[in-house]
């Protein structure tokens, strides 16, 4: 029996920190059991157009699923996954500085609330904390948005079946675009199937392999039905999208008329010897959340119509 | 597709003619047990704490509560990836007795192996669908291997109608998931040739 144990020292919040990381821990239980919304419109149209008796037990084996999970207030999904957070953060938000310790109070509460499953494993050591968090876990990845005083924040409870097909490489220019569509097409057949499709393919190019990881899963936070804002990224997503649901995964990879829930592409700019090309995949309990808050702490949930806190 | 409905104890005789495709229910036994697990069994030769000959496992992490009474409650239970078992699986079939191995996506040749030799049959649940699955769980009558935290635990489960659980290994060992692979992987090439064309964006 293993005997270490993770230490963890809840920080003393301020009050306005308190307030914060409770309607966090509110927000996560919904989102642990709610999917958001451009979600949730794209799984009625699928299942309307799976019929087949196998696919449409499937499909329905899911809607009664999200309506018992609402109803019983439990996580739909058991993998509740590693928790990650990305923000975009103002220089003036007042809670800046203890963020961090906000989030990560957040996890370790919710995960006793709603209740989430321990996922945090320490590496090398070999154990799980039992708090779902650990060295560097929640991730929390933190982007500056000048001097303003907003945080806008991404919740996304990151599976093991859906994270585990993540791959990303650099290829040369050589390769071209070509080499992207092998790259993704490829690792659909293999690992897709079993990420619980229908899937959100989330496509990152950039210039390194870490870059292009991170754009991918970037992909993932857009709504299902977006399209990229350049014509030529646009005109890929809409190809892979045909072409992956040509191959017909279906529900469950057990076969069926469609694969995804949709194709996004996050792109930024390259070496010119290198194309960086990262995937990350996201299952069909993609449960994930988005929060906008001002200085005072007044929100908007623009991916759950008429849910509060 | 046709519909079974098994009871634990399962004999061979039982699934004798249920083939991939078909959707079976299950009432009575079904022990959770994934990667650590078949890893002790198979690589550390220690006996699995629990008697599942003629039951099922689920490979699954699930969410469990204790109560205040000590007694546990099944929150939400779903499959995990089968295929990470497949190492292991045929070799943990012939040491356990095992008739139905519940999980996720398809398995490998030694699991269709088992699946043949031991008449054994292996099942995906639709995955994701977790508090429907824990709804089938009347009661969790034991937990063995502790030590390995909340979602390795071999959590028993006793169950009534656990499904749709479709079929995919059948006891001719038959793989619904390779089928369909070959299937998947033509209709990939096409596309890649056809895609290809449309993105010489370097010029
Ligand atoms: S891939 Fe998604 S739906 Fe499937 S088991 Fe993992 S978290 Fe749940």
């Amino acid at each position: 029996m293993s005997t270490l144990t993770y230490e963890y020292e809840p920080k003393t919040l301020s009050p306005q920190a308190t307030k914060l990381r409770d309607m966090l821990v509110s927000y996560m239980k919904i989102v642990s059991r709610r999917l958001p919304d451009d979600v949730s419109k794209k799984l009625v149209e699928l299942s309307k157009i799976e019929v087949d008796p196998l696919q449409e037990l499937v499909y329905s084996t899911m809607k009664e699923n999200q309506m018992l999970a609402e109803k019983l207030k439990r996580p739909s999904c058991q993998d509740t996954g590693v928790v990650q957070f990305f923000l975009k953060v103002g220089s003036n938000f007042p809670l800046l500085a203890e963020l961090n310790d906000i989030l990560t109070d957040t996890v370790v509460q919710v995960t006793k609330e709603a209740p989430l499953r321990h996922n945090a494993v320490q590496t090398f050591d070999e154990f799980n904390t039992g708090l779902n968090i650990g060295k560097g876990v929640p991730n929390i990845i933190t982007e500056i948005d000048g001097d303003s005083d907003k945080l806008d924040m991404y919740v996304y409870l990151a599976g093991g079946g859906c994270s585990l097909p993540g791959i990303a490489k650099v290829l040369m220019p050589g390769e071209g675009y070509e080499g992207i569509v092998r790259f993704v097409m490829d690792q659909m057949t293999s690992y897709g199937i079993n990420a619980c499709p229908p899937l959100l393919v989330g496509i990152g190019v950039a210039n390194s392999v870490e870059m292009a990881a991170m754009n991918s899963k970037l992909a993932l936070m857009r709504r299902v039905d977006s399209v990229s804002p350049n014509a030529n990224a646009a005109k890929m997503e809409r190809l892979f999208e045909d072409g992956i649901n040509y191959i017909g995964l279906g529900p469950q990879g057990l076969g069926g008329k469609k694969s995804v829930m949709g194709v996004n592409i996050v792109n930024t700019a390259r070496h010119p010897s290198t194309i960086g090309v990262g995937l990350s995949l996201g299952c069909w309990s993609h449960r994930r959340g988005r929060i906008i808050l001002d200085k005072d702490l007044n929100y908007e949930l623009p991916l759950n119509k008429g849910v509060e806190l | 597709m046709r519909e079974f409905h098994l009871k634990t104890p399962i004999k061979d005789e039982d699934i004798a003619d249920i083939r991939i495709g078909d959707i079976v229910y299950l009432d009575g036994i079904i022990v959770t047990c994934r990667d650590v697990a078949h890893r002790r069994v198979v690589e550390e030769k220690r006996p699995l704490p629990v008697d599942v000959r003629g039951k099922a496992i689920l490979h699954a992490g699930p969410i469990v509560r204790q109560k205040e009474d000590g007694s546990y409650e099944m929150v939400a239970v779903g499959p995990t990836t089968s295929s990470r078992m497949e190492k292991f699986e045929e070799q943990f079939v012939k040491e356990t007795g095992v008739k139905l191995i519940v999980g996720k996506g398809g398995m490998g040749p030694g699991t269709e192996r088992a699946c043949k030799n031991y008449k054994a049959l292996h099942l995906v649940y639709p995955a994701g669908n977790a508090v429907y699955a824990a709804t089938k769980v009347e009661r969790i009558i034991d937990a063995q291997w502790k030590d390995l935290g909340m979602p390795e635990t071999l959590w028993v489960n006793q169950v009534r109608d656990f499904g749709p659980l479709i079929v995919s290994i059948d006891t001719n060992g038959d793989n619904l998931f390779e089928k369909n692979k070959v299937e998947f992987n033509r209709r990939k090439e096409e596309k890649i040739k056809e895609i290809s064309k449309q993105v010489s964006f370097i010029k």
